[in-house]
């Protein structure tokens, strides 16, 4: 057997990479979505977030509430939505009293918080996109997001990034 | 060559990968790091990840109690 034989018939091994669509704003949902990327770019994943709808409250760069977007029906819903910082919780949010106890209890516990997730994500190029469909609708630009969303794709260009990998939907 | 000590025994998943996968990449070739952290998962995978990723895993000691020491050469 010729050693080119050998190699072809040796099993491919899948590249490591993982591939979220974060559709929910949820403070809890975020905290997963984060979770697994910075866990999964720091043991060598290739990470790639696709933030869309509710999503894309995470990635703006105005984090509290705030009239973002172009039009007044897509500014009064930016303000009702708010940014990272506003984010509710999908269970028991007691009016937004949740999210400030998790925080305080995430702190008291020496677990990460959101902020700190995000930043890390950050720090280790995670990759961000942001989803052109729903940018358009709430009247959203790139400019309103942080910087280090890379690029506005949609459904064809995020399946090809995501191709080979595993994909969440979060 | 430098060695670099980092505790990671009072980090939460996902910080404890996080934090010497940055204190890695801050790191130049051939310098050393010394990780303390807990047994369980920061123990089985932390190793496993460092030679996935190249890195050269010197030595793996117990120090006491659940704290073990990794030795990861960049």
């Amino acid at each position: 057997m010729e050693i080119s034989d050998i190699l072809t018939s040796l099993p491919v091994k899948e590249p490591k990479k993982l591939s979220i669509i974060s559709f929910s704003g949820d403070f809890d949902k975020l905290v997963a979505t984060f979770t697994l990327a910075t866990g999964a770019a720091a043991i060598g994943y290739e990470v790639h977030i696709f933030f869309t709808f509710w999503g894309l409250d995470a990635i703006k760069k105005k984090q509290g509430r705030a009239f973002v977007g172009t039009g007044f029906l897509p500014k009064l819903f930016g303000f009702f939505m708010g940014g990272l910082r506003s984010a509710p919780v999908s269970r028991l949010n007691f009016l937004g009293l949740s999210p400030k106890i998790f925080r305080y209890l995430m702190r008291k516990k020496n677990v990460a918080t959101l902020e700190e997730l995000v930043e890390a994500a950050k720090v280790l190029e995670v990759n961000m996109y942001a989803c052109e469909m729903a940018m358009h609708i709430l009247g959203l630009q790139k400019s309103d997001f942080i910087h280090e969303v890379k690029d506005v794709l949609g459904v064809a260009t995020f399946l090809e990034i995501s191709e080979g990998g595993r994909t969440l939907f979060i | 060559m430098t060695t670099v000590k980092l505790d990671i025994t009072a980090e939460h998943c996902p910080m404890t990968f996080v934090k010497t996968k940055i204190q890695l990449s801050k790191l130049q070739s051939g310098d050393i790091l010394e990780v303390l952290l807990m047994e369980g998962e920061p123990l089985q995978n932390i190793p496993k990840s460092a030679r996935e990723q190249g890195f050269k895993v010197l030595d793996v000691s117990h120090v006491e109690g659940q704290v073990h020491k990794v030795i990861i050469e960049k």
